[in-house]
C-alpha cells in the first residue's frame, strides 16, 4: 500500500508540475488528466471507490474531454505570442515563496491531527451508502444549495453563450 | 437501510428560500412569456426583495442553528440580511432603466441579482466552512456573469474573464485554507467545534492553523479587495455594465466581510495575535494604495473602484481592533457604505446616459448649473464617501477609527485619519467640477426615470438619517455582534 | 490457499477471458459482414473456410504484414498512443460484467474422488465484482473518447480533427443520457454492484420495470459506440474515414478492435441491466448470456444495415432536447412509485 501511494503521488506531483511547464495547451490537458488518474488510484487506496469513481467519470470523461473540445476548436497550434520570460527577481521570489510554503506544510503536516475515521466507515458500510446517508442527514441544506449553484452556472452559461436573448 | 433525516424549519432559512424561488420564477415567467411583452422582473424583483425583508424582520431576535448545524440564526446575520436586501433592492431599481437603454433589459440579469443574493445569506449565516464556500460560489458566479452581461462590449468581456480567473483562483486558496484547518483541528469544519477546538492549548499554534488563517486571509482579502489582492478591482468595476459595478461594491464586499468578521471573531479569536498585525498591514497598505490610486483617476468608474479598495481598508480596521466597538463599527460602516455608494452610482448612472456615454470625470463639469438637484446629491454622496459630518461617513469612520485607539492601535487610527485627508481631494474634486467649473458644452436632459430618483432620494435621506442620528443602528449592531465571544 | 496461487489463478482466468473475448469480437465482425451481405442480397466473406468462417483469421494476417505507415507531420507520441488508449479501454468494463453465477460447479467427481473447487472470488462468474461496478464501467467508458480525440488530433489532418471533435461532442452528450437511463435500475437494484444488480432480476427482468430507462439506454449506447446511426465521427462521404484516416495496418486494426469491443460491451450492459444477466431457465447461465448478448449484438447490426446516418444538429438535439429530460422523467417516475407502493 506505502508503495502504491508513493508511486501514485510520484506521479500525481511530476504530471501537476508538467502541467505548468507545457508550452502547449493540449499537453498540459493531457497531463492534467494524468494527474487525475493518480488522485483518483490514491481516492481507491483511502477506499473510496465512490469517489474515485466520480473522479474519473466527472473529471477525466467529461471536463477534460470539455477542454480538449475547446483547444482543438480553437486549434490552439502554438501560442500566438511568447510570454515575457520573467524577472530574475520575480523568479527568486517565487522559488523562495514556494520553498517556504512547503517547509511550512510538511512541518505542519507531521503537527496535524487527523480525525478518526467516520461512523459510516466504522459501521461497515459501503461508501456509496455513507456518502449518500451523508448528504441527506448532516450536509442536507449544502447539497441542496450545490443544486442552486449548479442552476446559476447554467444561467450564466446561457446568458453569456446563447446566440440571441431575448 | 433507513435515513432519517434530521429536522429542520424551513422559516429559518426563508429569506434565502424567497429569494431563490423568486429567481427560478423569474426565470420561468421569462422562458414562459410571449417575445416582446413585457413582463414586470424589476417589479417582482422588488416583490421577492420584500417578502425577504419581511421575513428577515419576523426572525430577528431568534438564535441558534438549524439544519443539522449548518446555518446560524443569529442577529449578525440578519443584520446582514437586511443590509443586502437593501443592497439589492436599490440595485434593481437602479438597473432597470440603465439596462433599457443598453438593450438588456432581461429577466436573467434579475434572477442572477437575486441569486446572488441567495448566496449572500448564506456567506453571512453559515456555520459550517463548506457553506461558506457554497454562499461564495452561487454569488461570485452570479457575479461574473453579470459582470459580463454587455457581450458586445470588450471591457465588459474583460471585466467578466478578469474576474472569473482571479475569483476561481481566490476561490482555491480559501478551499486550501479551509482544508488545512480541517487537518490542524482534527477533523470538523463546524465554525463552533473549531471555535471550541481551537482555545485547547494543542491547537492553538500549529503551523497548519497559522497557514489556514494566511490562507483564509488570501481568500477573503481578494473579495473586499483589499491590497495586494485589489488588482482586478478597477477594470472589472471599470467594464461591469454600472448597476452591476453598483451590487459588487456593495453587496460582494458586505457578504465577504460578513463572513470574514465571523470566521475571525469567532473561530480565531486564541490565534488574535498572530493575524492582527498581518491585518495591520494589510489595511494601511490597502486604504493607502487605494487613496493615492484614486487621485490619479479621470474614469468615474475607476476612480470609485479605488474608493472602495479603500474604503475595505478602513472596514479592516474594525476587524483589526477586534473589540466590541470595532465589530458594531463594521456593521454600522458598512450599511452606511451601502447607501452612499449606490447613490454614488445612481448619480454616475444619470450623467452616463445612453450607453455610458459621459464616463470621465470632467464631464462632470458644470453639472451645479445645469442640473443643481442631481450636483447637489452627488455632492452629499462624495462628503458622504470622504467622512465629512454630518453624514453616515463621518459617523461610520469614527466608530472605526475610535474602535483601533480602544483596542490601543493609535498609529492604526492616524493612519486612518491621514488617509481619510488623501480621499478628500479626488472626492472634492468632482465637487468643486461640479460647481466651480463651467461646461464644455450643453449636458442636454437627464432622464430621471421614476426609480432612479427614487433611490436617489432614499439613499440622500438614508445617509442623513444615519449621520445625525446613528444611535438607532449603533444599538441594532451592539445587538448584533453579541455572539462573539468578548463582545 | 496460498496468495500467490491465487494471484496465477487470477491470471489465468483474466487471460482465459480475454482470449475467449477477443474470437468473440473476431467472428463479431465476420457476422457484421455476413447479416450485411444478408441484408444487401449478397453472400458476404465465403473464400476462406467453409461459410467463411477463417475470415477473421485472413484479416488479422493480412492487418499484420502491411505496412505501419506514420505519415509525416503527426504527432508520433500521440499517434501510437491513441489507437492503444482506444483498445484497452474498450477491453476494461468487461472486467466488470458478471456472465455467469460461478464459472465451475462447487465440486466435481474425479475418479471418484471428490475435488472441491470453491475459491470464492475466483469461482465466480465474473473477474471483479467491485462495489461501484457500474460506475466503474462508467469511468472507463468515459475515457475511451480520448482515444478517437487524440489520434484525430495528433494526425495532423482537417478531417481527422472534425472527426475527434465530433465525436467529444457527441460523447459528452450522450454520456448523460445514458448515465440517467441506468439511474432507474439503480434505484430498484438499490445497488452499484452488477452482480447484486443480476441477483436482482431473477423473478422480474428489469426491462419490464424500466421501458423507457431502456429505449434510452439502447438508443444512448448506439451514440457512445458511435455506431449507424450516430457514426458521424467517420461518415466516409464527408470526412473520408474521420479520426482514422491516417491509420493503416495494426493500428487501425487496434480502433477497429476498440469499435467491436464497444458493441460487445454495451450489448453485455444492456442484456446485465435490463434482462437479467445469466438468468435463464434450462441451459447454463453462460450460454444465456452469450445467446442474449449475440441477440443485441445482431441488433446492432441490423440497424446498420437499415437505417440511415443522423445529421450531426439532429443528433445534438435528440440527445440534449428528448433523451436528457425523457432521463430525468424517467428517474422521477420510479423514484415516485419506489416512494409511494415499496415503502420499506
Amino acid at each position: 500500500m506505502q508503495i502504491l501511494f508513493m508511486i501514485l503521488a510520484a506521479i500525481a506531483l511530476s504530471s501537476g508540475v508538467l502541467v505548468v511547464f507545457q508550452r502547449h495547451p493540449l499537453r498540459s490537458a493531457l497531463y492534467l488528466i494524468l494527474n487525475f488518474f493518480a488522485v483518483a488510484g490514491m481516492y481507491l487506496l483511502a477506499h473510496a471507490e465512490f469517489i474515485a469513481a466520480v473522479q474519473i467519470i466527472v473529471y477525466a470523461g467529461a471536463i477534460m474531454v470539455l477542454f480538449l473540445f475547446v483547444i482543438m476548436l480553437l486549434n490552439l497550434r502554438q501560442p500566438e505570442e511568447e510570454a515575457k520570460p520573467p524577472h530574475i527577481l520575480q523568479k527568486i521570489s517565487g522559488i523562495t515563496l514556494a520553498v517556504f510554503v512547503a517547509l511550512l506544510l510538511i512541518y505542519g503536516f507531521t503537527q496535524a491531527k487527523l480525525p478518526a475515521p467516520g461512523k459510516e466507515a466504522a459501521a461497515g458500510l459501503g461508501n456509496t451508502e455513507a456518502i449518500a446517508r451523508a448528504l441527506f442527514t448532516d450536509y442536507l441544506l449544502p447539497f441542496e444549495v450545490t443544486s442552486v449553484l449548479l442552476l446559476v452556472a447554467i444561467v450564466g452559461a446561457v446568458v453569456l453563450a446563447k446566440q440571441k436573448l431575448k | 437501510m433507513s435515513v432519517t433525516i434530521p429536522s429542520f424549519t424551513l422559516s429559518s432559512i426563508g429569506p434565502w428560500l424567497t429569494l431563490t424561488v423568486g429567481a427560478i420564477f423569474l426565470l420561468l415567467l421569462d422562458a414562459l412569456s410571449p417575445k416582446g411583452r413585457k413582463a414586470y422582473f424589476p417589479q417582482l424583483s422588488l416583490v421577492a426583495l420584500g417578502i425577504a425583508a419581511l421575513q428577515t424582520y419576523c426572525l430577528w431576535g431568534r438564535s441558534g442553528t438549524d439544519f443539522a448545524r449548518m446555518i446560524y440564526l443569529d442577529n449578525f446575520s440578519f443584520f446582514f440580511y437586511f443590509i443586502f436586501i437593501l443592497g439589492t433592492a436599490l440595485t434593481v431599481m437602479l438597473s432597470r432603466q440603465y439596462l433599457e437603454d443598453w438593450g438588456k433589459n432581461l429577466g436573467e440579469y434579475y434572477a442572477l441579482v437575486l441569486f446572488a443574493t441567495a448566496g449572500m445569506m448564506l456567506m453571512a449565516s453559515s456555520a459550517h466552512f463548506i457553506m461558506i464556500f457554497l454562499g461564495l460560489e452561487v454569488m461570485s458566479i452570479a457575479v461574473y456573469v453579470l459582470a459580463g452581461l454587455f457581450r458586445e462590449d470588450f471591457k465588459s468581456n474583460e471585466a467578466a474573464l478578469k474576474y472569473l480567473i482571479l475569483g476561481a483562483f481566490s476561490s482555491a486558496f480559501l478551499l486550501f485554507g479551509m482544508a488545512m484547518l480541517y487537518g490542524a483541528a482534527g477533523g470538523t469544519l463546524y465554525l463552533p467545534d473549531l471555535a471550541a477546538r481551537l482555545t485547547d492549548k494543542a491547537f492553538v499554534s500549529t503551523p497548519l492553523a497559522l497557514l489556514a488563517v494566511a490562507l483564509l486571509i488570501v481568500g477573503f482579502g481578494f473579495k473586499v479587495a483589499s491590497f495586494p489582492f485589489h488588482m482586478w478591482t478597477p477594470d472589472v468595476y471599470e467594464g461591469a455594465p454600472t448597476s452591476v459595478t453598483a451590487f459588487m461594491a456593495v453587496g460582494v464586499k458586505a457578504a465577504a466581510f460578513a463572513a470574514f468578521a465571523r470566521v475571525f471573531f469567532l473561530v480565531f479569536p486564541s490565534l488574535k495575535v498572530d493575524w492582527v498585525m498581518v491585518l495591520w498591514v494589510l489595511a494601511v497598505a490597502t486604504m493607502t494604495i487605494g487613496n493615492v490610486t484614486a487621485i490619479a483617476q479621470t474614469n468615474i468608474k475607476r476612480m470609485l473602484a479605488y474608493s472602495s479598495i479603500a474604503h475595505a481598508g478602513y472596514l479592516m480596521v474594525g476587524l483589526v481592533a477586534a473589540n466590541q466597538l470595532g465589530a458594531v463599527s463594521l456593521l454600522y460602516y458598512l450599511l452606511a457604505y451601502t447607501l452612499m455608494n449606490l447613490g454614488a452610482f445612481g448619480v454616475v448612472i444619470l450623467v452616463g446616459r445612453k450607453k455610458d456615454a459621459y464616463l470621465n470625470i470632467y464631464d462632470y463639469s458644470g453639472l451645479g448649473a445645469q442640473h443643481p438637484v442631481l450636483a447637489a446629491t452627488m455632492a452629499l454622496f462624495m462628503f458622504a464617501l470622504a467622512g465629512i459630518p454630518p453624514t453616515a461617513g463621518f459617523v461610520g469612520k469614527f466608530y472605526l477609527f475610535s474602535a483601533a485607539v480602544q483596542a490601543g492601535f493609535i498609529w492604526l487610527a492616524i493612519l486612518g485619519v491621514m488617509n481619510s485627508l488623501v480621499s478628500v481631494y479626488y472626492y472634492l474634486r468632482i465637487t468643486v467640477l461640479m460647481y466651480m467649473k463651467p461646461a464644455e458644452a450643453d449636458l442636454g436632459p437627464v432622464a430621471f426615470s421614476p426609480a432612479t430618483t427614487a433611490v436617489l432620494v432614499a439613499t440622500a435621506v438614508g445617509v442623513l438619517w444615519a449621520g445625525v442620528f446613528p444611535g438607532f443602528l449603533y444599538n441594532l449592531a451592539v445587538n448584533s455582534v453579541k455572539i462573539f465571544p468578548g463582545m | 490457499m496460498n496468495i500467490t496461487v491465487l494471484v496465477i489463478l487470477t491470471a489465468i482466468k483474466i487471460t482465459l477471458i480475454l482470449v475467449v473475448f477477443l474470437t468473440a469480437i473476431a467472428y463479431t465482425v465476420l457476422m457484421e459482414r455476413k447479416v450485411l451481405g444478408f441484408i444487401q442480397l449478397r453472400y458476404g466473406p465465403n473464400r476462406v473456410g467453409p461459410w467463411g468462417l477463417l475470415q477473421p483469421l485472413a484479416d488479422l494476417l493480412k492487418l499484420l504484414f502491411k505496412e505501419d505507415f506514420t505519415p509525416p507531420g503527426v504527432n508520433k507520441v500521440l499517434f501510437v498512443l491513441a489507437p492503444i488508449i482506444t483498445a484497452v479501454t474498450a477491453f476494461l468494463p468487461f472486467a466488470a460484467i458478471p456472465f455467469a453465477q460461478q464459472i465451475l460447479p462447487d465440486h466435481i467427481y474425479l475418479y471418484g474422488q471428490k475435488v472441491d473447487l470453491s475459491v470464492a472470488a475466483l469461482n465466480q462468474g465474473v473477474i471483479a465484482d467491485v462495489n461501484v461496478g457500474l460506475l466503474y464501467i462508467f469511468a472507463v467508458a468515459s475515457l475511451s473518447v480520448y482515444g478517437a480525440v487524440l489520434g484525430g488530433w495528433a494526425s495532423n489532418n482537417k478531417y481527422s480533427l472534425l472527426g475527434g471533435i465530433r465525436l467529444s461532442a457527441q460523447m459528452i452528450s450522450y454520456e448523460l443520457a445514458l448515465g440517467l437511463s441506468v439511474i432507474g435500475v439503480i434505484m430498484m437494484a438499490g445497488t452499484l454492484s452488477l452482480v447484486k444488480i443480476v441477483d436482482a432480476q431473477k423473478d422480474v427482468w428489469f426491462i419490464f420495470y424500466q421501458p423507457l430507462g431502456f429505449l434510452i439506454f439502447l438508443i444512448a449506447s448506439f451514440a457512445e459506440c458511435a455506431r449507424t446511426p450516430f457514426d458521424l465521427i467517420e461518415c466516409e462521404n464527408e470526412l473520408v474515414a474521420g479520426f482514422q484516416t491516417e491509420y493503416s495496418s495494426m493500428k487501425w486494426a487496434l480502433f477497429m478492435l476498440g469499435e467491436y469491443c464497444h458493441i460487445i460491451v454495451a450489448s453485455a450492459l444492456a442484456v446485465t441491466l435490463f434482462f437479467g444477466g445469466w438468468h435463464g431457465p434450462y441451459l447454463p447461465p453462460i450460454a444465456w448470456f452469450v445467446i442474449k448478448t449475440f441477440i443485441f449484438v445482431f441488433f446492432f447490426i441490423w440497424v446498420r444495415g437499415t437505417f440511415p446516418r443522423f445529421r450531426f444538429d439532429q443528433l445534438m438535439r435528440l440527445g440534449w432536447k428528448v433523451l436528457l429530460p425523457l432521463g430525468l422523467a424517467n428517474i422521477l417516475v420510479t423514484a415516485a412509485v419506489i416512494l409511494f407502493f415499496h415503502k420499506g
